[in-house]
């Protein structure tokens, strides 16, 4: 299949090893990956901060790279929320947007969908040995509704321990700009989380959705905590021949 | 006089205080998780919530497009039961009515069934300034009002106190207010509520005057609805000569059949309970039974307001069930005084700022009280899309003047973004100064840097990856002598994961 890649703003600033990782594992699944380089950024930032304008003006760039699209992939699971949930919200009644946006909302994943609606695919080869626990994320869990799919994929994986993680449904606090304008609540948040990493013994957290990770992992790293946060994605990605980076 | 929210200081300030307090946030912890469970539980055991859940949103969204017709017909229904039907456009009016029933009954003391909707408008200031005493009958409004407090809570106004503190109130204060706790006062729940009890009853039987609020207000009987746990409130309602009740707008419920549906939803959302231990429905006037007169005081005080917005008016579905703040990871760090208003928690962020406009800092800071992780929205029996508000009255606030720097960087953002050519440049940017960034940033980025370490930027975006990898393939595919990207320079941000820091 034909997969057109979204790797998302912050993916390809600041985490490109999870692009990387998509783009191996579809590949070795047989699949072609393909990335429209006019894409840039999905607007979740501009549309949960009131800029409706802005956020609008991206959403109209987004249907316009991906629109003829038969499969978008998000490797970003707050990403694919705001495409498929607030897209048509961000366009009038009747206006192209709306209607656009609304027809596209269902070619677009994110990556456990993807893998195992899609695709079909609940063993992906991969080769991971190292305990894990998995964050479901908010909009993973509460707007996809992506359930059990993820833990599928990582009990699939060859080598790998799945850890329970206490507060697995709680937020972890990021919540975009809520992390500057809410510093200490993030904080607070962000720390309880991390106590419930630490809890779960594993020595990765993985989760599908890096912004999240980068909140966790800045507080696991604050406190020398010991344990790893990785992309769902490179976990999936990872095999004998070529092991992730852990 | 009691303390009032006015002069708060706005969210962020105040919810930061709550967070360096541990007490505070164990008791939280504590009493939030409990009813969280209870609910789930009691959710759970029905097959048909969902649909329950859809049909209160449905009968509270056709009530409100039709509210004028409703409330008519509520005013005709009451009158015609020998009621007597007051309008009031804000706090002040309402509090000027109520004080004048009070008056006319020659009465100087009133007991209170807890409502929010008295809360709200601060008519026990109002009551106080007239020379009239208003005693709150609720156990945890009791508590409140003994310890010279604020609500916290919209089902558990006191739920920032644990049984010590509460002890330590009683102890203190209950003999200011009237029969004192006994001196051997132990923190056992059931010692404690046997103090309130004995300190009521006498208050229950002296008083001629009470003041309620109102679950639900049906329109077609004239009806009013009363849903409580402790029996205090019965008492109120039925005991004395004089019953005034204060209701917002939105407690309208077109007929009795409509009830069904709400006397479902709101016990398990709020106590967990499959059903609450007191229900008490009153249709005016009845000789030899209750009261002997009966007034009802419509509040609007900034509903129709709300009511006016397409997107925000879905707040004024709220049954105050409270399930939202219970589920609230905010709410669970800050407790409800960081909201400045007797509407706390999720709801509070986006009701108060309807009812009151976002002019003032605190209402103007209730927006971002939220990370938008839609735990709230999940369990709102009436499918509030609580984050959906949100988002929109943030839109409103930053349509308003000042947020200039915001405003700036979200414009420049959007420039950048705007563009793959300039994100490419803008990422170049960024990966030369990796090296540079400092551990601790100063100023505004240095809310995230005090807690939180941030991630090492890579020196290549994904993007200059696949432009490099797409340029190598095609150059074997023309047989050019390129050596392919094999994704090796990963391994340089490989510290960004934790633990492996010095």
């Amino acid at each position: 299949m034909r997969i057109a890649l979204f790797v998302t703003c912050v993916n390809d600033t600041l985490f490109p090893d999870t692009g990387r990782a998509v783009v191996r594992l579809l590949e070795r699944l047989g699949h072609e990956v393909v990335f429209p380089e006019a894409q840039t950024c999905c607007g979740q930032m501009h549309y949960n901060s009131g800029y409706r304008r802005d956020a609008q003006r991206l959403a109209v760039r987004f249907v316009e790279t991906f629109g003829d699209a038969d499969a978008v992939l998000v490797p970003s699971g707050s990403c694919a929320a705001m495409i498929r949930d607030n897209y048509t919200r961000l366009g009038e009644a009747g206006s192209p947007l709306g209607r656009e946006a609304g027809a596209l909302a269902p070619r677009v994943y994110d990556l456990t969908e993807l893998l195992v609606d899609v695709l079909g695919v609940t063993d992906v080869g991969a080769y991971f040995p190292h305990t894990v626990t998995y964050h479901p994320t908010c909009h993973g869990l509460r707007v996809l509704g992506l359930g059990e799919r993820p833990y599928t994929l990582l009990r699939a994986v060859r080598g790998l321990e799945l850890r329970d993680l206490g507060g697995a449904a709680e937020c972890c606090g990021f919540g975009g700009t809520f992390a500057m304008k809410n510093a200490e609540v993030s904080s607070a948040m962000g720390w309880d989380k991390a106590r419930n990493v630490a809890g779960s013994g594993a020595e990765v957290l993985c989760a599908a959705d890096n912004s999240c990770l980068m909140h966790i992992g800045g507080v696991l790293n604050r406190q020398r905590s010991g344990v790893r946060v990785m992309h769902l994605a490179e976990i999936l990605a990872s095999t004998e021949e070529e092991p992730a980076h852990t | 006089m009691s303390r009032t929210f006015v002069g708060m200081p706005d969210f962020p300030t105040a919810a930061a205080g709550a967070t360096h307090d541990p007490q505070l946030r164990h008791n939280l912890r504590e009493a939030t998780h409990t009813i969280r469970d209870k609910r789930d539980s009691a959710v759970g055991e029905l097959d048909d919530w969902a649909q329950l859940r859809a049909a209160g949103k449905a009968i509270k969204d056709r009530t409100l497009r039709h509210l004028d017709g409703y409330l008519e017909q509520l005013e005709s229904a009451v009158t015609a039961a020998g009621g007597t039907v007051h309008w009031a456009a804000d706090a002040e009016e309402a509090n000027a009515i109520v004080t004048r029933l009070v008056r006319d009954t020659g009465e100087r003391e009133v007991v209170k069934v807890k409502s929010m909707a008295t809360q709200e408008i601060e008519l026990n200031n109002a009551l106080d300034q007239a020379g009239i005493t208003a005693y709150e009958t609720d156990l945890a409004e009791l508590i409140v009002q003994l310890g010279d407090d604020l609500p916290s809570h919209i089902l558990v106004p006191a739920i920032h106190r644990n049984r010590a503190e509460i002890r330590e109130i009683f102890l203190r204060t209950m003999a200011d207010w009237g029969v004192p706790a006994p001196e051997n006062l132990s923190d056992q729940p059931a010692a404690l509520a046997e103090a309130a009890r004995v300190h009521l009853r006498r208050r229950f039987l002296d008083t001629k005057v009470a003041i309620s609020g109102a679950n639900f207000a049906v329109a077609d009987t004239g009806t009013l609805v009363v849903l409580e746990s402790e029996g205090n409130g019965r008492m109120c309602l039925t005991l004395p000569e004089t019953l005034i009740s204060v209701v917002g707008i939105e407690k309208i419920v077109p007929s009795w059949s409509d009830l069904e549906v709400f006397l479902q939803l709101l016990p398990r959302s709020s106590t967990g309970e499959r059903m609450n231990p007191y229900t008490s429905t009153w249709t005016g006037p009845t000789d030899g039974d209750g009261p002997r007169n009966f007034h009802l005081v419509l509040l609007d005080n900034g509903r129709t307001n709300a009511l006016a917005d397409e997107v925000g008016r879905q707040a004024l579905r709220c049954i105050r069930c409270s399930a939202c703040l219970n589920i609230c990871p905010v709410y669970e760090r800050t407790g409800g005084h960081a909201y400045g208003s007797v509407y706390p928690g999720p709801i509070g962020a986006i009701l108060n700022p309807q009812l009151h406009g976002t002019s003032d800092p605190v209402d103007a800071s209730l927006p971002y009280a939220s990370s938008l992780c839609g735990a709230c929205y999940e369990v709102c029996p009436v499918a509030i899309d609580i984050p959906e508000v949100l988002v929109h009255l943030r839109e409103r606030v930053v349509s308003e003047p000042g947020h200039a720097a915001e405003k700036a960087t979200m414009g420049a953002a959007g420039w950048v973004l705007n563009d793959g050519r300039r994100l490419g440049l803008a990422q170049r940017a960024i990966g030369a100064a990796r090296s540079m960034v400092p551990r601790h940033i100063p100023g505004p980025p240095s809310a995230w840097t005090d807690t939180r370490d941030l991630p090492d930027i890579p020196e290549k975006s994904f993007r200059q990856w696949w432009r490099k990898r797409e340029k190598a393939q095609e150059d074997e595919t023309t047989g050019a002598r390129q050596p392919r990207e094999d994704g090796a320079e990963g391994r340089q941000r490989s510290d960004r994961r934790g633990g492996e820091r010095s």
